[in-house]
């Protein structure tokens, strides 16, 4: 099949940045869509212009590096699917593709479809732990967790940090990243010390990143390769409340 | 290219004594650093996976001054994140007659006899407190109703070990290494270094001080200096091109210190995993890789005839060939990975593999449906068959899956003695980079297990007897500093010079197939020597005909990648002379001329009971032997008919 691709080339933070068109040819319907960019790469490579810039590293979807808004819509349009999982047989030949980098300003892009998350490293740092260091921990069995509380935890827990739900909140809201981690640990024991603190202090620095405030447009969940549910926003704001009036 | 045989390996380190105490008569051994003087003390750690990222945390956590670098936009990207079975530990809570000596008697035996006992056993005793800190972190094992860990068998273990977190052991161990190294970041202890690419390590007074590093953003070449070096840069299963590990994955860091100095143990121990999905086409970019537990339900079998290309319904049962099952009547389909891997090669390699090229293998769950149901297969199995079908588009519960097998991990690495330190003072290496533990085949949920005892536990014990002496270690040498420096800018000034006509792509795709077919999961002495006739040609032309577009400053991928290509074809080099030498088969190194009347490995351990630690020369490699001794378990032929 034959796309044209309308990609976002920007050389640097400072740079103002613009669409750019290319032309692929023959390419396969099996290809993932960050294989059909590689191709595109190297032929511009040969031809001694710049290659498109774009994160990738596991490429089966766990990692989180990847992330590029594909038609409007952050890691396109199939479902509970990152960037690298999205496979050509799902654009028709003769397409056109937009792409274009998460677009917020706690993510300032470094070059073309690459941006700078770490906003979300430091949220984790302000209170996305357990305190337990090495060697200090008590039998696993010492305390037995109930199984629905270990699987909604997990549930949580399996946010990549890709930033797509940054991307499609018109607010650019980062509540979603937030309160899995919170929803993560506030439902396990291990947890409970440092419950308030944590909602507390991963809220506070989410508003410092410069992320929005959530009003419920449920944009986040749509797009998040995970599924992680809105649900979790509610436990993050009722921690937050709590730890408020404690 | 030819080696020369130096000095053997006479002492690793490991303390003497009974087994089980010897890793209490080293802690107890190893000199401490008195808390003031810790802070005082800096440490680099290359690398944020399982072994780096705990390391790292826990380095902090004991006051020391760490410098933590990754070359990923977040610590919290490596690819042990995408690890999906399960981690083993000898905590017995199954009560099925599982121990310490048993894991250790497992993974030694597993390990077809050529990893080192003292460090297995100690990987074992270890293991019970890797899944104690793990749940206090918050890490969501899976759980049985009374609230207690669930664990499973893998891999072919007698006893179920293997504890997991669904199909995603690896993110959530990761994520409790990362969230404890994001905690020591906020506290001071840690000093993060994010999208920083080691690319050479200082030497100065006959010790590692430090390391060069390109800032992949800005492309400025930084230097940091420290008083001991730990590299946890994980394996070089990317040497293939197609492999199972992450595009960044490469050998830059563990090559750069192998040339300064550091051996290199058993870089021909490669692990080819059986269920990947099969290659699709020349774009394709790396490959994924399917849960061993598949083999549980799914029968694998090919066309009994050469060349028979209709569709799989079509063709009967009496034409099929199941050939695990014909082939190793006892275990059948759940043969280790290595048996199956091979087998599956052999069918395809006689013209009957299935799907695009004939390169792969029909993996059947139409008699489980028939068996279990469709909603029992679907419970069992049905993430992996929503990801098998996401990328090929296909759908298993229709039409039998197509796998082929892959390189999956490396078994070889940087040498290193009991404490984990390399042939370098002061480089110390840690998870996959490393050799030790794993011998010539590397169990089933055993790389989580390994990545987490060195970084939590053995690495932070071992590293304080060194830095107690840190008090003789003098300055860092200016023109050591300098001359490394220049290594990096020289290298990365002659990538963008050349401007020739093939990319650096274009060139890892070629070394990785003829490292696939040459010194792949059959290896003969024939293929091997002309491996080794076609490498230097092949980095001849790379080094003149290679194009890297753009400049060294500012972010600039096709250059990265070109560095690492630069050094993933001296690797495989040393690969192929370390496949020739040995002379016989074992674990995941099958050497054609070494096999049985029916087929299988044979060991050679009369000649070959010894890890393999090359060091570099510029007149070609030097082999050193470290002759394995097994004092406590009995070496024995495996066999699985």
């Amino acid at each position: 099949m034959n796309l044209t691709l309308k990609v976002w080339r920007q050389n640097g933070p400072s740079d103002k940045g613009r669409m750019v068109t290319y032309r692929v040819e023959d390419v396969s319907p099996d290809m993932s869509f960050l294989e059909m960019l590689d191709v595109l790469n190297e032929r511009l490579i040969l031809e001694g212009d710049d290659p498109v810039a774009f994160d990738h590293d596991c490429r089966e979807g766990i990692c989180g590096m990847c992330g590029m808004v594909i038609n409007g819509v952050a890691h396109g349009e199939q479902r509970a699917t990152t960037t690298c999982q999205l496979h050509m047989r799902h654009f028709e030949d003769g397409a056109t593709v937009t792409i274009e980098p998460w677009r917020a300003a706690p993510f300032p892009v470094v070059k073309d479809l690459v941006v700078d998350r770490s906003a979300f490293d430091r949220i984790i740092q302000a209170g996305g732990f357990v305190s337990v260091p090495a060697g200090s921990a008590p039998d696993a069995h010492a305390v037995p967790v109930p199984k629905e509380d270990a699987d909604a935890a997990f549930d949580a827990a399996t946010c990549i940090g890709c930033g797509a739900c940054v991307a499609a909140c018109p607010n650019g809201s980062a509540s979603l990243f937030a309160a899995a981690k919170i929803t993560h640990l506030g439902l396990l024991p291990q947890g409970q010390p440092e419950r308030d603190s944590r909602a507390r202090a991963m809220v506070e620095q989410m508003d410092a990143e410069g992320f929005g405030g959530c009003t419920n447009t449920g944009e986040c969940t749509a797009v998040c390769p995970k599924g992680i549910p809105l649900d979790a926003i509610a436990r993050m704001n009722a921690d937050y409340l709590r730890s408020a009036t404690r | 290219m030819s080696y020369t045989v130096g000095e053997p390996i006479r002492d690793t380190k490991a303390p003497d004594g009974p087994i089980e105490e010897r890793w209490d008569t080293r802690r107890f051994q190893a000199k401490l650093v008195n808390p003031a003087n810790k802070r005082k003390l800096t440490v680099i750690v290359v690398g944020t996976g399982l072994a780096g990222g705990s390391a790292a945390a826990t380095l902090g956590e004991l006051g020391y001054n760490v410098k933590s670098f990754c070359y990923q936009d977040s610590p919290r990207r490596a690819h042990s994140i995408a690890a999906q079975g399960g981690i083993n530990a000898a905590k017995n809570y199954r009560g099925d007659g599982d121990s310490v000596y048993r894991l250790f008697y497992d993974t030694v035996k597993g390990g077809d006899f050529r990893a080192r006992e003292s460090n297995v056993y100690r990987l074992a005793q270890v293991s019970v407190n890797i899944i104690d800190q793990a749940v206090a972190q918050g890490v969501p094992f899976a759980r049985e109703y009374g609230g207690l860990l669930d664990t499973r068998s893998f891999g072919g273990a007698q006893v179920s070990r293997t504890f997991y977190a669904r199909g995603q052991t690896g993110q959530q161990l990761l994520l409790g290494a990362y969230q404890a190294l994001e905690r020591q970041i906020a506290a001071g202890t840690v000093e993060m270094h994010t999208r920083h690419e080691m690319l050479e390590l200082i030497v100065s007074g006959g010790r590692a001080r430090g390391v060069v590093v390109r800032d992949m953003v800005t492309g400025e070449i930084e230097t940091h200096l420290a008083d001991a070096v730990v590299l946890a840069t994980g394996g070089y299963g990317n040497v293939f091109f197609l492999s199972t590990n992450a595009k960044g994955c490469n050998t830059t860091a563990i090559w750069r210190a192998h040339k300064r100095g550091a051996y290199f143990g058993n870089p021909c121990f490669t692990q080819i995993h059986p269920t990947c999905i099969p290659v699709s086409g020349e774009y394709q970019s790396k490959l994924t890789l399917m849960s061993e537990s598949l083999r549980n339900d799914g029968r694998v079998w090919v066309p009994l005839r050469k060349g028979d290309d209709r569709a799989p319904g079509d063709i009967p049962e009496d034409e099929r060939d199941y050939y695990l099952e014909r082939i190793y009547p006892a275990f059948g389909n759940l043969v280790p990975r290595d048996i199956a891997s091979r087998a599956a090669k052999n069918v395809c390699d006689e013209g009957r593999g299935v799907g695009p090229g004939g390169l792969g293998v029909y993996l059947d769950f139409a008699d489980a449906i028939a068996r279990l149901g469709r909603e029992a297969v679907e419970k069992k199995y049905g993430n992996l068959f929503e990801m098998y079908e996401r990328i090929t588009g296909e759908n298993p519960y229709d039409v039998p899956m197509r796998i082929y097998p892959a390189v999956h991990y490396t078994m070889g690495g940087l040498w290193v003695d009991y404490d984990l330190q390399s042939t370098i003072p002061g480089l110390f290496v840690i998870g996959e980079a490393n050799f030790s533990d794993h011998g010539a085949n590397r169990l089933g949920a055993s790389a989580l297990m390994q990545g987490l005892a060195d970084g939590y536990f053995v690495l932070p014990t071992t590293i304080g007897d060194y830095l107690a002496g840190a008090g003789s270690f003098g300055p860092v040498d200016d023109a050591d500093v300098a001359e490394a420096r220049a290594s990096v800018t020289g290298r990365i000034e002659k990538l963008l010079s050349v401007n020739g006509t093939r990319t650096a792509d274009s060139f890892h795709r070629e070394l990785g197939r003829l490292m696939w077919d040459l010194c792949g999961m059959e290896r003969t002495e024939e293929s091997l020597r002309k491996a080794l006739e076609r490498i230097p040609e092949l980095r001849e032309e790379f080094w003149n005909n290679v194009k890297v577009p753009g400049d060294p400053d500012g972010l600039n991928q096709a250059l990265e990648r070109a560095g690492r290509v630069a050094d993933f074809f001296e690797l495989a080099e040393l690969m192929c002379v370390d496949a020739l030498h040995r002379d016989e088969s074992c674990g995941g190194h099958f050497r054609a001329e070494s096999q049985d009347a029916d087929g299988e490995a044979l060991r050679d351990d009369d000649n070959f009971a010894y890890v393999a630690a090359w060091e570099w020369s510029p007149r070609g490699p030097v082999l050193h032997k470290e002759e394995l001794e097994y004092e406590y378990v009995k070496m024995s032929q495996r066999s699985y008919k």
